[in-house]
């Protein structure tokens, strides 16, 4: 199929159809409508399944991007959305919904086909919206509760589920406002008025089981070569006795709390000796219901939250969000804006490669002294960006329709140095030491490998999937702001290791120096200082009722907002699509048959932040 | 010869103290010598929770370099640490872990909540999965505001435990007692919600009704 090239013609439900719509409709019939916003409904879920096949292999839309919920309480349906990529063309999702009945009380719903075996990147996804909705999806392999954890009464994301400090469905809450008197939460709803405890509960016989039958299929599966667990004393081995040694395989459990899981993250391995052989994710140990908190509070309430997602470039995620909002309002920016926005950007890129290069290296053995480095440098870029915005790391910088503060002449200064003078130079040293380095090739060469078509089905996107071969980058896919006003390149790889990764951010840190430079130069001549919001300023912004999907490539890959607004001062739903936890789907493919260091390894060079993964 | 307060210059013509000794000999408490050695050498515990970790880390690099304190041997079991520094949002899936570590950590241990969230929930505190504060579960020593702390508010949070630790007696502290070992505390669980035992017959009581 064509990209869009005809006029889309407007359906009665509302929602425009493009041509691959159209072909979808004209093929299925009616087992397909359009949705009322954006997409299409299936109406036949028996379909559901070649549907997707037909837009996997004929429309060629090769990558799930995001897949989700909505409660719509008061129609009594939940409505799972998938939306789907072209990689690497890119160009507008295509959105495929499904409607099912919303159950009573805490039941799960019925079942809903699961994309699994069609897209593997959809298990972790699935198993999200399954998590906070109940939706139930058949032929998910290992539907479990993957944020909360197993035995949790309630679906939280449901909008008749409330949490222990519920004090409204949307603030701003009476309680706090407009009477002014402080009063503590705690004193305001005592946290055992609201906590769920089932009827008949009893603390003291209950048994938990908070990870559900994780270690089961594990076990189950390959039980080593005749695991008897015997114990023999072994003396004058000689090969072919060495090769018939019985050998136990043991589940090791790194994290939660392990120092190279870069935070949070929990891995149960299974190993036999050194090697992995297999390989499962706990997560949800920073679970900080960004969701939940995102429908209760206002639109402009949720920008300072979207710093805390990926915490190291929380300018970049502010970005994401307001780009979101700004095309469901219609919001017009000005040229200044736009070009703070890059230049703010892009620094928070450099800073974030200079972290994760720094702790691959950490993680490969080299402790903290390239880390040490780099922290120095990513200080330098995080003092301007603190002069301009006020914070270190939550910068809460940008606007809808605008950003927060001008740089002064002397900060402005401060960015040149910074572009034109000290980051090239670093970023030559780096270079030169580390990326000709024996030991770094050695360990990282052809470590964590992962072919292209495989990246594209896991839903891997950021440089994971340029070190793949894919030229798949967002500021290029599906543009955004000003960036295609320059000269950039998007470097690729194509062993898809662990190596290449790492060659991916050293290039792109010297592709985010030109956009810089750029930027500095254009914004110089082409943008009136201090014309730093465009419309008029609001704290209270009425969006109109809709739907969008807005996304922007983050050093991690693409992070995505995928909101719905009924018209009112509040998100009816808020959704992220995390690039973090979607790469995270593949990292068991790429460390089974690995040895146990290089598991390390590998997720270093995953980059993942444990904020964004965990929400 | 146990003063209090003891000045060097007072013994520099003491005729008990022989001559070669003279400007040699230091007298103190054993309280002193011994909160001296231990408010130098604290080795924090390596675990970051969430985005104050990064701080934390920014605090042990070049620039903020806290092994000017001697505190820079960050150890990753807890069995070798003595202070905890909760660097991050507590969530009720992690605290079970989080109890169970510092039960782990051997007398004298410290502990400090590091930034909002691990001081009351912070801008997550309305969350179904976030525990309003570590101090919940386990006794804090120092508190930290911010969101995240600059690394100098992480800094003297440490100086202030070591004024902390400088005022504690080596007769006084419960670590040298005997008949009264710490147990640790209650380590929660994960049932229908996070289920705290300290108040299970107020649940028990609840849920039957």
């Amino acid at each position: 199929m064509s990209q869009v090239t005809a006029t889309p013609a407007k359906s009665a439900a509302g929602a425009k159809l493009t041509p691959e719509m159209s072909a979808i409709v004209a093929k299925f019939g009616s087992a397909v409508a359009p949705a009322q916003y954006d997409g299409l409904m299936v109406t036949d879920h028996s379909k559901f399944i070649e549907i997707a096949t037909f837009v996997r292999d004929e429309l060629k839309y090769n990558q799930l991007t995001n897949n989700t919920a909505t409660d719509y309480i008061k129609e009594g349906v939940i409505e799972v959305v998938n939306q789907f990529t072209r990689v690497p063309q890119g160009g507008a999702p295509l959105t495929l919904k499904l409607r099912v009945p919303r159950p009573a009380g805490n039941d799960k719903t019925q079942a809903v086909p699961s994309l699994c075996p069609l897209y593997p990147g959809a298990e972790f996804q699935e198993r999200e919206t399954y998590d906070m909705y109940g939706v139930v999806f058949e032929g998910n392999p290992d539907l479990r509760r993957i944020l909360m954890w197993e035995g949790f009464a309630g679906w939280p994301l449901r909008k008749d589920w409330r949490e222990a400090y519920y004090e409204g469905d949307t603030k701003p809450f009476e309680s706090r406002w407009p009477g002014g008197d402080h009063k503590l939460a705690e004193d305001r709803v005592p946290w055992e008025d609201n906590i769920n405890y089932p009827p008949g509960f009893d603390p003291y016989s209950f048994k938990p089981n908070p990870d559900g039958n994780i270690y089961d299929s594990m076990l189950a599966a390959a039980p080593g070569n005749g695991l008897t667990g015997e114990m023999a004393i072994v003396e004058d081995l000689n090969a072919a006795e060495l090769a018939e040694l019985k050998t136990d395989e043991i589940i090791v459990n790194m994290g939660p709390q392990h120092p190279s899981t870069h935070g949070v993250l929990r891995m149960v391995v299974k190993l036999d000796g050194e090697k992995v052989t297999d390989l499962k994710l706990a997560l949800g140990y920073l679970h900080r219901n960004h969701e939940k908190i995102g429908e209760r509070n206002t639109w402009l309430h949720n920008i300072p939250y979207t710093d805390r997602l990926d915490y190291i470039t929380g300018i970049y995620n502010e970005w994401g969000y307001v780009l979101g909002v700004e095309r469901m309002m219609g919001l017009k920016t000005t040229d200044r804006v736009e070009y703070l926005r890059v230049i703010t950007g892009e620094l928070t890129r450099l800073a974030s490669h200079f972290w994760a290069i720094g702790f691959l290296l950490n993680d490969l053995g080299a402790f903290f002294t390239p880390a040490l480095y780099f922290i120095t440098e990513r200080d330098l870029i995080i003092d301007l960006l603190e002069a301009v915005t006020g914070s270190r790391m939550m910068c809460n910088y940008m606007r809808f329709g605008g950003v927060s503060r001008e740089f002064t002449s002397a900060q402005w200064a401060l960015a040149r140095e910074l572009a034109f003078e000290r980051l090239p130079r670093t970023i030559d040293e780096l270079d030169h030491f580390l990326t000709e380095n024996e030991i770094l090739k050695a360990r990282s060469i052809g470590t964590g490998y992962m072919p292209a078509d495989r990246s594209i089905a896991y839903s891997l996107t950021g440089p994971c999937l340029r070190a793949a071969g894919v030229k798949y980058d967002v500021r290029r896919a599906d543009p955004y702001g000003y960036y295609d006003r320059f000269d950039f390149d998007i470097p690729v790889f194509y062993n898809g290791d662990v190596y290449d990764r790492y060659l991916v951010r050293v290039q792109e840190m010297r592709e985010s120096l030109k956009i810089i430079q750029q930027a500095l130069n254009q914004a110089e001549k082409n943008s009136k200082v201090g014309d730093i919001q465009g419309g008029k300023k609001a704290y209270n912004h009425r969006v109109p009722a809709g739907q969008c999907y807005a996304r922007v490539e983050t050093p991690k890959g693409e992070l995505g907002y995928y909101l719905v607004s009924d018209g009112n001062q509040n998100p009816y739903k808020y959704h992220i699509r995390s690039c973090s936890y979607i790469n995270l789907n593949s990292l068991k493919e790429m460390t089974v048959g690995q040895k146990v260091a290089d598991t390390v390894v590998i997720l270093g060079s995953l980059d993942i932040v444990l904020g964004e993964v965990d929400r | 010869m146990a003063t209090e307060t003891t000045n060097i210059t007072d013994f520099k013509n003491d005729p008990r103290v022989p001559e070669d000794l003279n400007n040699n000999v230091f007298i103190t408490t054993l309280d002193k010598l011994y909160n001296w050695g231990r408010k130098r050498s604290m080795w924090p515990m390596l675990f970051g929770l969430a985005c104050c970790a990064i701080e934390m880390i920014c605090t042990a690099a070049s620039r903020h370099d806290l092994s000017r304190f001697g505190w820079e041997l960050m150890r990753a079991s807890p069995r070798q640490a003595d202070l905890m520094i909760v660097s991050g949002t507590v969530t009720k899936k992690m605290i079970p872990q989080i109890v169970r570590l510092y039960n782990q950590m051997p007398e004298p241990r410290y502990v400090v909540a590091m930034g909002s969230c691990a001081t009351s929930g912070g801008p997550f505190k309305e969350g179904y999965n976030v525990v309003s504060g570590i101090d919940k579960f386990i006794p804090v020593d120092v508190y930290i505001p911010g969101c995240p702390p600059r690394p100098e508010a992480l800094l003297h949070s440490f100086v202030r435990l070591q004024e902390k630790i400088e005022k504690q007696s080596i007769r006084s502290v419960r670590w040298y007692t005997t008949g009264k070992t710490d147990e640790g505390m209650l380590v929660p669980y994960l049932g229908p919600d996070l289920v705290d035992l300290r108040r299970a017959d107020e649940i028990k009581q609840k849920t039957a009704a």
